[in-house]
């Protein structure tokens, strides 16, 4: 019972190797941090992780099942939380719709029933005028709960928070985060994070893993002075 | 729309550098050379009208909804301003306000000086990118389309082509970006890189005034002490920055003073070494801030009915 990074290698054409022979497993109790610098390629991770991206090499299991298995009926066991919250919702479509889109083949007012019985409207704070909105006429922070709230109504196994609480501000990244850790034990989901803030790494992170090839390898931004 | 009602003939007397004026408080190296602020917001009020959502499709009304409400800001030359403050509050509002950016359906009001200037809507307009530039939120703001060196460039006349190419590859090679970057489209770049992208754009100009929305999410740590080192010296040159953050930590890091701002205004202006103590803050929601940073307990205010209204018992409006 586990998430499973198996030897994967990626790289995108015509750039370098990001990772080779890569390897990562993470149990439903665990809270694992990436680390990297930027540009070395975490948010490709998270994309692999969450069988968005197959890998040229190796393999992601759930639970000993490939993680972009057709044999998986529903939505996927491995939730990703974007990164920039603004390109992960259709423009024309009003919140609620998409909201609806987590918990897949209810109506928009059964979905947002549910999001409410599992106390996720209350946990992330969206307030119900937001629902009949359309993306841009939300701040991306408000977007970001929503989210939060569509992934966790796909009850999912694995949640990955690429710099989820990048765009909170520090109460609502406390407040954010606690009711995700309480899901999160309640659920007993494991929790793949990306964030630059070490003091949050500090709070919340069980383990850290670092990405992608030696450090030192010559990348497209180079080294730069600082 | 701006409007320019009866503007007090000098609006910003000298005034001492420790006193309190204009709602604000000064931090160490605050100055009014020429005694007027390089930028001073008062009394800023911004509503849109919208459709009344809890009607009825077609029978909704239009109403006023009201983001931002009589917000006071100064800024002095040399000096980074971080405006913190909760999420979904209105601060990219202000960032727009400053710029003259504004939606069809809004109502803007308030008075706004530039360098002892009283502006309007208009006048804000022709300052953008002639004396303020603004570094965007968000890495939509790059057109997909283009490479990412003819964005920075931007449009110019073919004699100042040379000069401006040779200014970005000077930028390029202070940020770190291969000139590689240069032949690349915004989706080949991290969002690291992107948002330095942005930043560069911004200092192309060699702008007076600087309102950087958010530039550091998705930077690693040591980029985005590098990205606000780069805002802290061009203040030091005696350009002024308006830095829109939610991490207080780095705006603490960099900024002379901090605005909190909560709920569509600006509850307290103050320096940056008030932070260091709690009991410095005037104001209650600048408190709970502190005490929910990471390093100070990460708490969530008891009552989170409360946490969203703690003075006004007015109730948010987005």
């Amino acid at each position: 019972m586990s998430l499973e990074a198996r030897n994967i290698s990626f790289s995108y054409p015509c750039g370098r190797s990001l990772y080779c022979d890569w390897s990562l497993s993470v149990e439903p109790a665990e809270r694992v941090a990436l680390c990297a610098p930027s540009g070395a390629g975490k948010t490709t991770l998270c994309r692999i992780l969450a069988g968005y991206l197959a890998p040229q090499a190796g393999e992601v299991l759930v639970d000993g099942e490939p993680v972009a298995s057709r044999r998986i009926r529903g939505p996927r066991p491995v939730q990703l939380i974007w990164q920039h919250p603004e390109q992960a919702f259709d423009p024309r479509m009003r919140m609620g719709r998409s909201l609806a889109e987590g918990a897949c083949a209810r109506s928009v007012d059964d979905a947002v029933q549910a999001a409410r019985d599992e106390g996720l409207m209350d946990a992330f704070g969206i307030r119900d005028e937001w629902l009949s909105r359309l993306p841009h006429e939300l701040s991306g922070g408000e977007l970001m709960r929503f989210c939060i709230a569509r992934a966790l109504l796909a009850h999912p196994r694995y949640l990955i928070c690429d710099e989820m609480s990048a765009m909170l501000d520090a109460v609502t990244q406390a407040e954010v985060w606690r009711a995700l850790l309480a899901l999160a034990e309640e659920r007993e989901m494991g929790i793949v994070m990306v964030s630059h803030v070490p003091a949050l790494l500090d709070r919340i992170a069980t383990r850290r893993v670092s990405v992608g090839l030696d450090v030192d390898a010559p990348d497209v931004r180079s080294s730069h002075a600082v | 729309m701006i409007e320019r009602a009866e503007l007090p003939a000098m609006p910003h007397g000298p005034h001492a550098d420790a006193e309190r004026h204009h709602h604000h408080t000064h931090a160490a190296r605050s100055r009014h050379p020429g005694s007027h602020h390089l930028l001073t917001v008062e009394d800023l009020t911004v509503s849109f009208s919208m459709y009344d959502e809890s009607r009825p499709y077609f029978r909704a009304e239009r109403v006023m909804r009201e983001q931002l409400h009589h917000l006071s800001l100064s800024v002095h030359e040399g000096e980074v301003v971080a405006v913190v403050g909760a999420s979904g509050s209105g601060k990219t509002l202000l960032a727009d306000a400053i710029l003259g950016l504004y939606e069809p359906n809004a109502r803007v009001s308030g008075r706004i000086w530039f360098d002892g200037e009283a502006m309007d809507a208009s006048s804000l307009a022709r300052l953008r990118g002639h004396g303020i530039s603004l570094v965007p939120q968000s890495v939509k703001h790059l057109d997909p389309l283009m490479r990412i060196g003819r964005q920075v460039v931007g449009a110019c006349a073919k004699s100042e082509r040379a000069r401006r190419e040779q200014r970005m590859r000077e930028l390029f090679s202070a940020y770190g970006l291969a000139p590689e970057v240069e032949r690349m489209y915004p989706h080949e770049l991290s969002g690291g890189m992107a948002r330095r992208v942005l930043l560069m754009c911004a200092l192309m100009d060699e702008p007076r005034l600087i309102v950087a929305d958010e530039p550091t999410p998705g930077l690693d740590l040591e980029l985005a002490v590098h990205a606000l080192g780069d805002l802290r010296s061009f203040a030091d040159r005696g350009g002024g920055v308006v830095l829109i953050t939610h991490d207080i930590d780095l705006a603490l890091s960099v900024a002379d003073r901090v605005a909190v701002f909560r709920d569509g205004t600006i509850v307290e202006e103050t320096a940056s070494s008030s932070f260091d103590d709690p009991d410095l803050l005037g104001h209650p929601f600048s408190r709970a801030l502190w005490r929910a940073m990471p390093q100070h307990g990460f708490a969530v205010p008891r009552d989170r009915g409360s946490a969203k209204d703690f003075d006004s018992g007015r109730e948010g409006t987005r």
